[in-house]
C-alpha cells in the first residue's frame, strides 16, 4: 500500500521537476547569468567538461569513523549523477549522465574536524579546482566556519553532519544549506516520546561536548523536557572534544542522583563515554538517552548498552520497508560498500541529490541564480517521503525519526540495531525562522 | 555537585588518573634528565605500546601475553629510535632535538593510521577484573582499580631500578653530570641507550594498560603528552620523584576542578603550571642547573 503511495508521489514529483525544467529552457536565465561578471568560483569552475565539489571531511580523530561513512553517501551520488542512475533520476528527473552536461568529481580532504583544516583544505580547493560547491563537517563548530567562508567566497556550501541549531540559526548565511535534523528538531521530536515512556518530574544529568553543537542540543533537550515534562537538568558534565577518560564527569553523574544520562557526546567522545559510562555502573541503572544519534554506537557499545535506549536521528535503514526510495538507496549502498548505510551516508546523498535537483532546474551553476531556485521552497523527494527548504534560513523542513534500541535476541541481522517507534513529520518540529538569530547575506 | 560524597569519590579518581600520568611522565622525565632531550614523541610511545598490545591480544587471546609485547616492542622502538636518530642530536641546539622527536612522533602516528586506520581498537580487561567494584563511598570499575594497583608496582619497579641498582646509580649520576660519569670510564652511550628504551616502555606500557579504559586510536597520544609535560614542568624536569608528586597532582587538579565545574578541569591544570613556574621555576623537586 505504501509503495503505490510513495511511487505516486514520485511520479507527481518527476512531473513536477519536468515542468520545472522546461520552464527554465523557456525563461532567459541562462542569458541572464551568463551576463553576469564572474562571482566566486563562477564562470571558470563549470567552463570544462567536469565540475569539482571540495569536501573537508573528518577522516582522523574523534568523527573519524563517521565521517567514512558521510564521504561514502557522497561518492555515491556523484556515482550515480555522472551514470545517471534511476535513484537519482527520482531526485533529478530527467537525469542522463552528468549535471548539466558535465562530470562530476570529488576532491577530498581531511579536516579531522577541526574549522581551521577545513577552511584551509577548501580554500586550496577553491584556488586549485575550481570547486562550484563545497561540503563537509561532522562537527558543527566546521559547518559554521565552513558556511561563513562560503559566505565570503560566493561558492555553494552544504553542511554535512551538523547538529546544532546555529548553522542554520545565527551562524546561516545565503549560500548555506543544511538537509539533515539538528538540535531543535531533535528535542521536539524525542522530548514528547521520553514524556509519554517515562512520565513528568524526572532528573536528568547532560553529557555536553564543549562547542557549538553541544551546547545547542542540550539547551533545546532541556528547554523542551523541563517547560513539557517538569524535568530537572541535576548536572551537565560539558567536556572538550576528543575527552578520552570521562571518569571525573561520570564520577559527578554518579553522585548526582540522575536517573537519565542525556549523551549529547558524539563520535569516539559518545563511544567512549557510554562504555565507560557502563564501567561505572551507571548504566543500565540510569536510563540513556541519545538526542543526536551517533553512526555505529549501536555497533561499537554493542547491544547489550543500546538495548531500551530512545534516541533521534535522520534515517535508519530498516525504513526501506516502508520507503521505496530509501530501498533502492540502502541497496545500492550495500551492494557498493558492503554494509547498510548509517545516516551520515544517507545525508550526504540526499543533499547532493537536491543540490543536482536545483542545479538542474536552475539550469546552470550560477551560485545566485542555484540559490533563488532553492529559495522556491519546492517540494522535492528525499528517502522519507517529500520535504522542502524554508527560503528564510535554508533549513530543510524533513522528517525526524525516533528510534529504540533493540535486545540482541530481537536482531535480525547483526546490523538491526533499532526499531523506528515514529517518524515524526517536520513542519511542526520547526522554531520560527528568526527564532535562532537568522540573517541571510546578500546574493552577490 | 559539591558534596563530601562526591568529594571523596573524585579525590580516589584523581589518585588513579594522577598515578597513570605519573607513570608515564617518569617515561619522558628520565630521558630529559639523562640525555638532555625533549621526547616529543613520547606520546606516540604511548600509543605504539597501545597497538603493539592490541596486536598481541588479537593473536593470543592473553592481556598478560599483550602487556608484555606492548612493552617490549615500545622499548625496542626506542632503543632504534636512540641509536639511529636521537644520538646525532645529542650535541645539536634544543630546537633541533625537538623537531626531530616532534616528526618522529608524526611518523609512528601516521604509520599506525596507515597499516590499521583511524577507528578505535579496545582490549577488554583481563578476566576477572571485569565489573564494578563497591568502596563504600563509590562504585568504581574493578578494572580502575586494579590499573591503580600496576601503576604503583611499574613506578615501583622504575624506583628499584633507578634507585636500587648500579645501573640505576649511573642513570642518576648522568642525569646530575654526564660529562664526569663518562671521565670515570664509563660506558655512557650504552646507558644513554638503555634510559631511552627505559623512558619509552615505560610510556608503551601505560598505553597497553590503559588501553581496557579508553580504547586506542592513532592520535591518542596527543593529549597524553601535552598532560605529561605540564605533569613534568610542575614535578621538576628530571626528577622521577617530580613526576610521581606532579602526576598525582595534576590527576587531582583535573578530578577536584571536575567536581566544581568540569569545564575548568583543564584550564586549572595550567594554571597550576603557570603558578609553579612563576614561583618555582625548576619545578616543584628539580633543582636549578639540571638539564
Amino acid at each position: 500500500m505504501s509503495i503505490s503511495h510513495d511511487f505516486r508521489l514520485s511520479r507527481r514529483a518527476v512531473l513536477a521537476g519536468s515542468a520545472g525544467l522546461a520552464g527554465a529552457a523557456m525563461l532567459p536565465r541562462m542569458a541572464f547569468a551568463e551576463d553576469q561578471p564572474p562571482i566566486g568560483t563562477w564562470p571558470a569552475g563549470s567552463s570544462g567538461d567536469t565540475v569539482n565539489i571540495g569536501v573537508a571531511v573528518p577522516r582522523t580523530g574523534t568523527y573519524a569513523e563517521q565521517g567514512e561513512d558521510e564521504l561514502k553517501g557522497w561518492e555515491l551520488a556523484v556515482e550515480h549523477i555522472n551514470n545517471g542512475d534511476d535513484l537519482m533520476k527520482q531526485f533529478v528527473p530527467g537525469l542522463t549522465k552528468g549535471l548539466l552536461g558535465k562530470q562530476v568529481a570529488l576532491q577530498v580532504a581531511d579536516s579531522a574536524a577541526k574549522p581551521n583544516d577545513a577552511v584551509q583544505a577548501e580554500q586550496r580547493f577553491i584556488s586549485e579546482n575550481k570547486v562550484v560547491l563545497m561540503t563537509g563537517s561532522t562537527s558543527s563548530a566546521v559547518a559554521v566556519a565552513l558556511n561563513h567562508f562560503a559566505d565570503q567566497q560566493k561558492v555553494l556550501y552544504l553542511a554535512g553532519i551538523s547538529g546544532s541549531n546555529d548553522t542554520t540559526g545565527k551562524d546561516c548565511v545565503r549560500y548555506g544549506f543544511r538537509q539533515n535534523f539538528f538540535g531543535q528538531t531533535a528535542a521536539a521530536a524525542l522530548g514528547p516520546v521520553l514524556v509519554k515512556a517515562f512520565g513528568k518530574g524526572r532528573k536528568a544529568a547532560f553529557m555536553t561536548p564543549d562547542y557549538t553543537y553541544g551546547h545547542t542540543v542540550t539547551k533545546s533537550m532541556n528547554d523542551y523536557l523541563t517547560q513539557n515534562g517538569g524535568w530537572t537538568q541535576v548536572t551537565d558534565q560539558v567536556s572538550p572534544l576528543g575527552t578520552q577518560d570521562f571518569s571525573q564527569y561520570l564520577t559527578n553523574i554518579a553522585n548526582s542522583g540522575a536517573e537519565f544520562i542525556i549523551n549529547v557526546n558524539w563520535g569516539r567522545d559518545a563511544v567512549l563515554s557510554t562504555q565507560q559510562a557502563k564501567q561505572f555502573g551507571l548504566l543500565p541503572q540510569m536510563n540513556l538517552v541519545i538526542p543526536y544519534q551517533i553512526p555505529f554506537l549501536a555497533k561499537d557499545v554493542g547491544a547489550d548498552i543500546t538495548e531500551g535506549v530512545y534516541a533521534a536521528t535522520d534515517f535508519w535503514w530498516t525504513q526501506e520497508d516502508q520507503y521505496p526510495l530509501a530501498k533502492m538507496f540502502v541497496e545500492s549502498f550495500l551492494k557498493k560498500y558492503g554494509y547498510r548505510p548509517e545516516w551520515g551516508a544517507e545525508n550526504s546523498y540526499v543533499s547532493f541529490a537536491h543540490w543536482a535537483r536545483v542545479v538542474t532546474e536552475a539550469g546552470t551553476f550560477y551560485p545566485p541564480d542555484v540559490i533563488k531556485t532553492w529559495e522556491k521552497g519546492e517540494t522535492m523527494p528525499s528517502l522519507l517521503g517529500d520535504v522542502h527548504y524554508r527560503p528564510e534560513d535554508h533549513q530543510c523542513i524533513r522528517p525526524v525519526v525516533i528510534v529504540k534500541g533493540k535486545k540482541a535476541s530481537d536482531m535480525k541481522n547483526p546490523e538491526d540495531f533499532w526499531e523506528v517507534l515514529e517518524v515524526v513529520p517536520g513542519e511542526g518540529l520547526m522554531q520560527a525562522p528568526d527564532a535562532f538569530g537568522c540573517k541571510l547575506g546578500s546574493y552577490t | 555537585m559539591v558534596n563530601w560524597a562526591n568529594f571523596l569519590s573524585q579525590l580516589f579518581n584523581g589518585l588513579v588518573q594522577g598515578a597513570l600520568l605519573a607513570l608515564i611522565s617518569s617515561g619522558l622525565t628520565i630521558i630529559y634528565g639523562t640525555l638532555g632531550v625533549l621526547n616529543l614523541a613520547h606520546g606516540a610511545m604511548f600509543m605504539l605500546g597501545g597497538y603493539a598490545g592490541w596486536v598481541a591480544y588479537t593473536y593470543t587471546g592473553s592481556f598478560i601475553v599483550a602487556a608484555i609485547v606492548g612493552t617490549l616492542f615500545v622499548m625496542v622502538v626506542g632503543v632504534l629510535m636512540e641509536r639511529g636518530i636521537i644520538r646525532y642530536f645529542y650535541n645539536r641546539p634544543p630546537e633541533d632535538q625537538i623537531l626531530v622527536t616532534f616528526g618522529l612522533g608524526i611518523v609512528f602516528v601516521e604509520a599506525v593510521r596507515f597499516f590499521f586506520g583511524s577507528q578505535s581498537e579496545s582490549i577488554p580487561p583481563p578476566p576477572g577484573l571485569v565489573g564494578i567494584t563497591h568502596l563504600g563511598f563509590m562504585v568504581y570499575p574493578t578494572y580502575r582499580l586494579a590499573l591503580f594497583g600496576i601503576v604503583v608496582v611499574a613506578l615501583l619497579v622504575l624506583y628499584v631500578v633507578l634507585y636500587r641498582t648500579r645501573i640505576g646509580m649511573i642513570v642518576r649520576a648522568g642525569i646530575e653530570d654526564s660529562t664526569m660519569v663518562d671521565l670515570l670510564g664509563i660506558n655512557v652511550q650504552r646507558i644513554f641507550m638503555l634510559v631511552f628504551g627505559i623512558g619509552a616502555a615505560a610510556a608503551g606500557f601505560a598505553g597497553i594498560v590503559n588501553t581496557p579504559v579508553v580504547s586506542i586510536a592513532p592520535d591518542v597520544g596527543e593529549p597524553i603528552l601535552v598532560q605529561t609535560f605540564v605533569v613534568v614542568v610542575i614535578g621538576g624536569v628530571g626528577s622521577f620523584p617530580g613526576a610521581i608528586i606532579g602526576g598525582l597532582i595534576a590527576g587531582e587538579i583535573i578530578s577536584i576542578t571536575s567536581m566544581f565545574n568540569p569545564g575548568y578541569a583543564y584550564v586549572m591544570l595550567f594554571v597550576a603550571m603557570t603558578l609553579v613556574l612563576m614561583f618555582r621555576p625548576y619545578g616543584l623537586l628539580g633543582t636549578a642547573g639540571r638539564e
